[in-house]
């Protein structure tokens, strides 16, 4: 055989091995990429403008003075640059994210395709309202869709994420009880929820009260601890926030006696949509007591993640909080769709305005040719097939890893730590690990209630073939941490285009952002 | 040397005349992780027993740091607020947060002494 | 279901591993009165072909800004966008991807919010700039409660200059964080004296630059006289291609700047979602809202980044953090960067060189009409016009004429009859001469 047949023939050839250092440090398809900053040609452009006519200036003196900082380049380097960043992601379309109460299910194209038709995407927010009819109409439609699916009489459309739906519902019960002439101060949170929920109380001006779950082993085990519910509430309490099913991903069945509790005590019942994947089409919340409750159109209605944003946050009203919502509307009038944009007359109970113009209008499409695509038949689909697989992973995987409460869950399925115990493995390093094997870990170390929490939401567009994998890979990696192979994991991850990064000084001594090295000044001024 | 006493949230308390030096535990620290950042109460500033009278952040947590005992703070460690690693390295000492002017020396027998503390460390999941 | 995976067979074998004769046996925790029978009455499920066909109407039902002769501006700028951008966008590691918290596998988004936090710290002359926040709204509603955090103070000041979806945004925070806002009246002409409201009880001062008048100013003096009795500088910039051409409010001694971003990479899209940019000094990077990346390096001591100063987030903090915000801008910040690495130093001064000459053409061109005069002073590619009448039927009828010719200020104000007569027009480098010279022939048509 010559070199070259051995080379292919699949024999390493002595003295090559795969972490043999490169010249240029790539690393075969994995590029070493600087910042577009380190890549400057002063004066390059990858745009292509007319030069201005020249006018009389009306800047009057403020013009700019210096250079801006900002680097050329021309459109081959800036799409290679993105192009190359884009392959150090991890992204769904990629692979599984196992990441509870966060349902990264597939992102359909079709919803970019229309969220890009010029009529949606190339359209003012304040037109005159006789020429954006077509958009009054979608938003509308929308609505009656979300006010459908959640049994509510109401939805404000303009927060611009879960956190920003959270605010509004929280600030549209402010706004009642003092319409009632009842001020109140508390509100109670579940130990479990997420950390918007206590960050929006305080917020709206409320401190915050924890309820405790009902311990492991004990009837209704991760859940709201009624009675402590009910010695916890008061004239004193403006509203309970819960997210159902909850962050243990358990249904709250307790429900209906939690919301009868909460109204009798005078207060309203605020509910986190976070996982309405497991009941959409199911289960309609305003049957369950719920009085407002925040979508988010990034989760159960598939809207892209885009590595951080952007999402949108609608809330659904009950009757008593529906004149609060916050402005714009979408009324019907004589001559069509019109816009309420002023808390004023009709709208002089709203609690005003949450954000400029008038809501996420590009999510709004995407999520609505979703719903359209799925209809009434595909969205109960989507809560049975998301309950199914989380419950399919729940068995797999409940002998070698630990589960937290026994028994069946809804689309979520919550670990404890308590399987890596005297393993020298942390749910840290366990997750780390996971990264070598292909897949990004679940969430970590949420909810609080339960140690080293692993909440694992594979969604419904996972087949039974990559949960089969995955869950393949998660007892592989659970027994080979019980053999006692804990440097190992520390270790990991191995394969990334980065190990592990330095958190604590980035947290210590924090750089922001790049600065040009320090140029010698020579010249006198 | 005054003896040293503890608090359920891994506070130390240690006696000096009328003045009380405050820090986090060993155990504290441990748990915490690398500290990124501390912020101290100002000069002046009347804390509570019980209540809130500093911040320590790792990179992954925040935690208030309690007041084991009443008192004006007379003293910062400003060693640790432009080194933060000095509370990993040395809790128990150079690694203190506050010095207050005590309010009521009497508090201090109502916290826990080195053995309890330490048992009450075992206990800890 | 194109979109589901699972198999009747694959749901037949997973309830019988799981142990369940049916779907509903899963369900069965959930209380039976609040369980839907069948299904809601809904449409069923469409193919893409049936979905396309049924937005499509209602998209065809809108005038499209590209298809007419278009003057809108008021917080919102048309601008072109360059072909490679929304492509790279839509690549799926960035647009399927998730918040990157586990930075070994995020490192893409990682350094682009870097580079991004860096460009917005150019552009605005500020020491840092967080990794964006859902609108410039909210960005200026954050700016206020941050000032407030800084000073300790609980009074902030309000210029009329500011745009009146800011200045709602701010008193709806405000209610209910228990700020006290001044907020001042419109000022078109100018005229307005903020520094005789400045006590130290101030915790901040937000002006517009420009306004949304389209007036530009220093506000050096301002800031000076605010840091002399201890408040904040807050600058609003709703149109940040103004900063390729203008003084940036880091020059003018700025504490804080919240601005849009929209008009770099993302399309018009009808109000959202658009890209909250804010930046600060240095010293108060621990009060910021919002994401932040930080440079380090790995286990290997190569450079990486990651997202860092967590623990004033809500994730951390919980009731003590900063913000209750958890999403960004995300993609649109994305956009955003594609779109000024395209554009570079020399491109973004073009560009805004051009936009200025359109709008300085357009202004002159629309000042010769009579009984129209031009408000400014000085303007880069928005100015106000005062009308010989009202302003708002006008642009209907320049509507119903297939011209979108501005905002009229009555649309913020419908109250105030001495605003009646104003018209918010902004000329972009997406406006011909041809549009101009439609817009000037169609306006002296309705006037008449």
């Amino acid at each position: 055989m010559n070199e070259w047949s051995k080379a292919v023939s699949g024999h390493p050839i002595a003295g090559h091995t795969a972490s043999t250092p490169t010249i240029s440090g790539n690393r075969g398809l994995q590029i070493e990429e600087p910042l577009i900053f380190e890549q400057d040609s002063p004066g390059h452009c990858g745009v292509d403008l007319p030069e201005a006519p020249a006018v009389r200036s009306r800047l009057g003196g403020l013009d700019r003075k210096g250079p801006i900082g900002l680097p050329g380049l021309s459109e081959p380097q800036v799409v290679r640059h993105f192009t190359r960043l884009s392959q150090k992601n991890y992204a769904i379309d990629t692979g599984l994210y196992p990441l509870g109460s966060c349902t990264m299910k597939h992102n359909p194209r079709l919803n970019e395709k229309m969220a890009r038709l010029p009529g949606f995407a190339d359209v003012h927010p304040l037109q005159p309202v006789s020429t954006v009819q077509g958009t009054l109409e979608l938003i509308d439609t929308l609505a009656y869709w979300l006010k459908t699916l959640t049994g509510m009489p109401a939805v404000a459309l303009s927060p611009a994420a879960g956190a920003h739906g959270e605010l509004c519902g929280i600030m549209t019960i402010r706004a009642a009880l003092e319409a009632r002439g009842d001020k109140r101060s508390r509100i109670l949170v579940p130990e479990s929820a997420h950390g918007t929920n206590p960050a929006t109380a305080a917020a709206c001006g409320y401190s915050v009260e924890a309820i405790p779950a009902n311990p492991k082993g004990t009837k209704n085990q991760g859940r709201v601890d009624l009675a402590a519910l009910k010695t916890k509430l008061g004239p004193d309490v403006a509203a309970l926030m819960l997210t159902n099913p909850n962050t243990c991903g358990l249904f709250e069945d307790e429900i209906l006696d939690i919301a009868a509790a909460v109204h009798e005590a005078g207060a309203f019942f605020y509910c986190d949509g976070a996982n309405f994947n497991a009941i959409v089409g199911r289960v309609r919340p305003a049957e369950l007591g719920i009085d407002a409750l925040h979508i988010n159109l990034h989760k159960t209605f598939s809207t892209p993640h885009g590595g951080g944003g952007p999402g949108s946050g609608p809330v659904a009203l009950g009757a008593e909080l529906a004149p609060h919502a916050p402005v714009p509307w979408i009324v019907h009038g004589a001559n069509g769709l019109n816009l309420v944009e002023c808390a004023s007359g009709d709208a002089a109970r709203s609690i005003g305005r949450l954000k400029g113009f008038h809501g996420q209008m590009g999510m709004f499409v995407r999520a609505l040719a979703y719903m359209m695509s799925h209809g009434a038949d595909g969205l109960r689909q989507v809560a049975e097939d998301a309950v199914l697989n989380a419950n399919y992973l729940r068995v797999k995987l409940a002998g070698a890893l630990s589960l937290a409460f026994p028994g069946t869950c809804m689309h979520e399925v919550l670990f404890d730590d308590a399987f890596l115990k005297d393993t020298g493995v942390t749910t840290l390093d366990f997750a780390k690990a996971l990264i070598d094997e292909g897949f990004h870990p679940m969430t970590m170390y949420f909810p609080l209630v339960v140690h080293g929490a692993l909440l694992i939401e594979p969604t419904e567009t996972e087949s039974k073939a990559s949960l089969d994998q995955f869950a393949t890979v998660l007892n592989g990696l659970a027994a080979r941490a019980k053999a006692g192979d804990a440097s190992a994991f520390r270790a990991a991850p191995k394969l990334t285009p980065r190990r592990r990064l330095d958190e604590t000084t980035a947290a210590r001594k924090p750089i922001l952002r790049w600065r040009p090295a320090p140029v010698q000044q020579q010249a006198a001024e | 040397m005054s003896a040293v006493r503890f608090t359920k949230d891994h506070e130390w308390v240690r006696q000096e005349g009328d003045l009380a030096v405050i820090g986090i535990t060993d155990y504290a620290q441990s748990q915490l992780g690398d500290v990124v950042y501390v912020e101290l109460p100002e000069h002046g500033r009347q804390i509570e027993q019980g209540k809130e009278a500093a911040v320590v952040e790792s990179a992954k947590a925040a935690s208030e740091v309690y007041a084991p005992v009443t008192g004006e703070v007379v003293a910062v460690n400003d060693e640790i607020v432009s080194d933060p690693a000095k509370v990993n390295a040395d809790a128990m000492g150079a690694g203190w947060f506050i010095k207050i002017r005590l309010a009521d020396p009497k508090q201090l027998d109502g916290l826990m002494d080195e053995a309890a503390y330490q048992a009450f460390v075992g206990e800890q999941p | 279901m194109r979109y589901l995976p699972l198999t009747d067979a694959d749901r037949r074998d997973m309830l019988a591993a799981v142990g369940v004769d049916s779907i509903d046996a899963l369900f069965a925790e959930v209380p039976p009165a609040a369980q839907h029978e069948g299904l809601l009455d809904l449409p069923r499920a469409m193919g893409e072909l049936e979905v396309e066909r049924r937005l499509a109407a209602m998209a065809s039902k809108n005038t499209v800004a590209g298809a007419v002769p278009f003057f809108l501006g008021a917080g919102a700028y048309r601008h072109h966008v360059p072909a490679s951008v929304d492509h790279l966008i839509q690549r799926g590691e960035f647009l399927t991807s998730y918040t990157p918290y586990q930075p070994e596998v995020s490192q893409g988004t990682l350094q682009y919010l870097f580079e991004f936090q860096t460009q917005v710290a150019l552009l605005t002359g500020m020491e840092v700039a967080n990794a964006s926040l859902y609108d410039g709204a909210t960005a200026c509603a954050e700016a206020v409660a941050m000032a407030g955090r800084v000073t300790r103070r609980n009074k902030a000041v309000l210029s009329g200059g500011l745009h009146p979806h800011y200045r709602a945004v701010c008193e709806t925070y405000a209610r209910f964080s228990g700020e006290e806002l001044l907020v001042q009246d419109p000022a078109p002409a100018g005229g307005e004296d903020l520094a005789k409201l400045i006590d130290a009880d101030t915790s901040c001062v937000v002006v517009q630059n420009p306004d949304f008048y389209g007036e530009i100013r220093d506000y050096s003096a301002l800031a000076q006289l605010c840091h002399q009795k201890g408040a904040l500088l807050v600058v609003v910039v709703t149109e940040i291609l103004s900063l390729g051409a203008v003084t940036p409010p880091g020059e003018m001694g700025a504490d804080i700047v919240a601005a849009e971003g929209q008009s770099f990479g993302n399309a018009l899209n009808f109000g959202g979602p658009y890209v909250g940019l804010f930046a600060s000094r240095e010293k108060f990077v621990r009060q910021m809202p919002g994401r932040l990346v930080g440079e380090t390096v790995d286990a290997e001591g190569r450079r990486g980044w990651a997202l860092t100063l967590s623990t004033r987030e809500q994730h951390i903090r919980r009731e003590k953090a900063t913000s209750n915000i958890c999403t960004n801008a995300g993609l649109c910040a994305l956009a955003f960067t594609i779109h000024l690495s395209l554009l570079g130093e020399a491109g973004l001064t073009r560009l805004a060189r051009l936009n200025h000459a359109t709008a300085v053409s357009t202004a002159e061109r629309l000042a010769a009409i009579p009984g129209v005069k031009l408000v400014n002073r000085r303007f880069f590619n928005e100015f106000a016009l005062h009308l010989p009448r009202a302003a708002a039927p006008v642009v209907d009828a320049l509507a119903t004429r297939g011209i979108l010719a501005g905002v009229p200020v009555s649309r913020f104000y419908p109250d105030r009859a001495d605003l009646a007569d104003l018209l918010l027009v902004a000329a972009t480098e997406t406006v011909t001469a041809d549009d101009i010279e439609r817009l000037a022939t169609g306006l002296a048509e309705v006037l008449r």
